[in-house]
């Protein structure tokens, strides 16, 4: 089996993350770049469909220069190749704009499975693995917190708000992965320094024949018109209780319609 | 302005490649979850789940990662200091752990062992199966080594070993011990399974130091040992002195990550606790504590970086490691007793690490040649004349 994991190199998670005064994007450059937390899953699922029914995996990140870093994370823990879609002009890439650039580069490559985490810690969209199956005419399988092979049948359990549904597909098909579905290992020393060694294909917007005027902030079909800081914590509400502590705690969640 | 970490403002990782920040991000992850939310309990109880962490250790490729071959992954040394110092920001006791079987264990057995003492245990020790100990001290000849009496008589076609060895890393969970004792050939190392008939661990109690770590004596009474189970590859002192060097370099690192996580505890501590209206990280003479720490943290680190890069051109010489060693345990200490005073009444308690780090490296201060003997073998190499011999 051929798999693709589309990783993505997001601001460590527990960093501030800022945007930048110029345009309005993520200051990448102001946090250390970690792989998107949900897309580890991602590469221990491939990483454990490998080990089960034999695959070669390839890693497809867009980012930056060093998005690289995430994808020899991602090589270390076991992967086999990887591509890393790396320009300029992608600078500002909406999800249309970035779900267009990662359907061009998988197109014609032959892979059976192309697995997403089901939201970056970032943007948090969740809408790049949906975008990518339906530019590809793929079967989607999102959500997935289990997932089962029968031939070239795959079977998963997708989350839903009141627990989870079946849902089967042919492959080759597009699968989003939440955290329940596995626990990502740790990349071993001698994955680390194997990863060295396994090839990188780095393409641009020319080398993956994208059209330059359907990605980049330009091409975008949002933009961030404005934003300003979070105002700093207001003190928060401290209810007496004066025997109705409890009724007047029901009252406030209410009032915040979080009952 | 952001608060910057003390490795930040000395822009360390600028010297570190990418493999070596891999490794350490990878060591630094597994400890913050695998070991920093227990170890203070292990601490308190005196007891750790050696088993457990040496097989999560092993998966990683932590164990004998310097080494070749056989299972092990064969890093730089610079990489295995970057991990000793993530492991020794966990706990001197689990870095303990690791430097005993990776730099003294299957040290002595991969660079002095017969191919089939290689065979038998390397592998099985790099992936964390096996666990090692390594008996050099005995009660009555620690710095002194040479007077040792523990010994192995010829018998037969046996070796039969006397004698007893105190103060052992991982004596009572060991496997195998390496153990060095006199013979009629000079001193000699032997490997001993720890099932071995007359091969009895019991283990120190009451130590107030290194609890997340098992220390042992070691006791042999006529164990009886194949021909084969001598190290064939070294005689004299050399060999248990050039495993110490390999694990006195990962010390020089390994007592500035406990410093580190002592003086980031300190400085985060300082800028929360209030008292006279502001935060105590803003007098002055805190501030002065802060800036005399983090110098002497980086310079540390400057020094061990340096060391490890001469290792890695195998141009080390063991003058050099004990510069690391006096050096980086002695500042580490001071911090841990300094960040301690910083966190007041609350910093003699287990609810923060830095008693616990305070503690430890009372131990690390000890072992592995104390602070008296790097300074008299520093001596020497400045003199010309040995002052302990
Ligand atoms: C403040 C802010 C506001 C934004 N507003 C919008 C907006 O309104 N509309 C909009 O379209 N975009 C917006 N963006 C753009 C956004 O930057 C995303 O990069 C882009 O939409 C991709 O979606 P996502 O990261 O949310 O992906 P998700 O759909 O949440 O990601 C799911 C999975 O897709 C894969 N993936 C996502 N990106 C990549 C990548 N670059 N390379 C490889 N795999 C990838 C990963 O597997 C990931 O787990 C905004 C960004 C910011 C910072
Ligand atoms: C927790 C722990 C774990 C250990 N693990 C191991 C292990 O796994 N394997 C192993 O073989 N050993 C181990 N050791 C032993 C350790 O290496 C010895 O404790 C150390 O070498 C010191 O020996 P000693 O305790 O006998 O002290 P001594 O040698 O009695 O020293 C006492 C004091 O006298 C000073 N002194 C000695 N000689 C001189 C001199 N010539 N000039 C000036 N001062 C001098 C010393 O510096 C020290 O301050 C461990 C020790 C501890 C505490």
């Amino acid at each position: 089996m051929k798999i693709a994991v589309c990783v993505k190199q997001v601001p460590d998670t527990w960093a501030e993350k800022k945007l930048r005064s110029d345009d309005s994007t993520l200051d990448r450059e102001a946090a250390d770049g970690v792989m998107n937390e949900l897309d580890e899953y991602a590469v221990e699922e491939a990483l454990q469909i490998g080990e089960a029914h034999g695959a070669e995996i390839t890693i497809v990140t867009m980012g930056p220069d060093r998005a690289g870093e995430t994808i020899r994370k991602a090589l270390s823990m076991g992967a086999d190749a990887g591509i890393h879609l790396v320009d300029d002009g992608l600078h500002g890439s909406d999800a249309l704009a970035t779900s267009y650039a990662l359907a061009t580069i998988l197109e014609g490559r032959g892979f059976d499975l192309i697995i997403f985490g089901s939201e970056s810690t970032d943007a948090r969209m969740s809408v790049v693995p949906a975008m990518v199956a339906e530019r590809m005419g793929l079967a989607q399988l999102t959500f997935a917190q289990k997932v089962e092979f029968e031939g070239t049948q795959v079977t998963i359990d997708r989350v839903t708000d009141s627990g989870y549904d079946t849902v089967t597909a042919s492959l080759p098909a597009v699968l989003s992965v939440v955290e329940k579905i596995n626990e990502p290992r740790y990349p071993s020393f001698k994955g680390i320094m194997a990863a060295k060694k396994k090839p990188v294909e780095t393409l641009s917007v020319a080398d993956a024949g994208l059209d330059m005027a359907r990605v980049g902030a330009s091409a975008s079909w949002s933009a961030v018109v404005d934003f300003a800081a979070r105002p700093p914590k207001a003190a928060g509400t401290v209810v007496t209780d004066e025997g109705n502590g409890g009724v007047k705690i029901a009252d406030f969640l209410v009032g915040q319609k979080f009952i | 302005m952001q608060p910057q970490s003390p490795f930040a403002l000395f822009s360390i990782d600028h010297l570190l490649s990418e493999e070596e920040r891999a490794i350490r991000d990878v060591v630094r992850s597994f400890i913050d979850a695998q070991v920093r939310p227990y170890v203070a309990d292990w601490f308190e109880a005196g007891s750790i789940p050696a088993r457990e962490l040496a097989k999560g250790f092993g998966e990683l490729g932590l164990l004998g990662m310097h080494l070749h071959g056989y299972g092990c992954a064969g890093t730089s040394a610079v990489a295995y200091g970057l991990a000793a110092l993530e492991l020794e920001a966990g706990d001197s006791g689990i870095r303990s752990l690791v430097s005993v079987q990776g730099s003294l264990a299957m040290y002595a057995i991969h660079a002095f062992g017969s191919e089939e003492q290689k065979e038998e245990w390397l592998p099985r020790m790099s992936a964390g199966d096996a666990i090692g100990c390594f008996g050099l001290t005995e009660a009555d000849h620690g710095s002194n080594p040479a007077g040792m009496i523990t010994n192995a008589k010829a018998d037969g076609s046996d070796w039969v070993l006397n004698g007893s060895k105190m103060w052992i890393t991982n004596g009572n969970v060991a496997d195998v011990a390496v153990v060095w004792a006199q013979t009629d050939d000079g001193i000699r190392g032997f490997v001993v399974p720890t099932a071995t008939p007359g091969f009895v661990a019991n283990e120190i109690h009451k130590k107030m130091s290194l609890r997340a770590s098992v220390t042992s004596e070691l006791v042999f009474t006529d164990v009886r040992l194949p021909k084969s189970a001598m190290l064939p590859g070294v005689r004299g002192l050399r060999g248990p002195l050039s495993c110490l060097n390999e694990a006195r370099f990962g010390i020089a690192f390994g007592t500035l990550g406990a410093a580190r996580d002592c003086l980031e505890t300190a400085i985060s501590y300082a800028l929360d606790r209030e008292q006279f209206g502001r935060p105590i990280a803003g007098f002055q003479l805190t501030q002065r504590k802060f800036a005399d720490m983090a110098l002497e943290l980086g310079k540390g680190m400057l020094l061990a970086l340096h060391l490890g890069r001469l290792k890695d051109e195998g141009i080390i010489t063991a003058e050099q490691v004990s510069l690391g060693k006096l050096n980086n345990a002695r500042e580490s200490l001071t911090i841990a007793r300094e960040c301690r005073n910083i966190l007041g009444g609350n910093g003699i308690t287990l609810e923060y690490p830095i008693i616990r780090h305070m503690n430890n490296l009372e131990s690390v201060y000890t072992y592995e040649g104390t602070n008296e003997m790097h300074t008299l073998v520093i001596g020497q190499a400045l003199t010309g004349l040995a002052a302990f011999k």
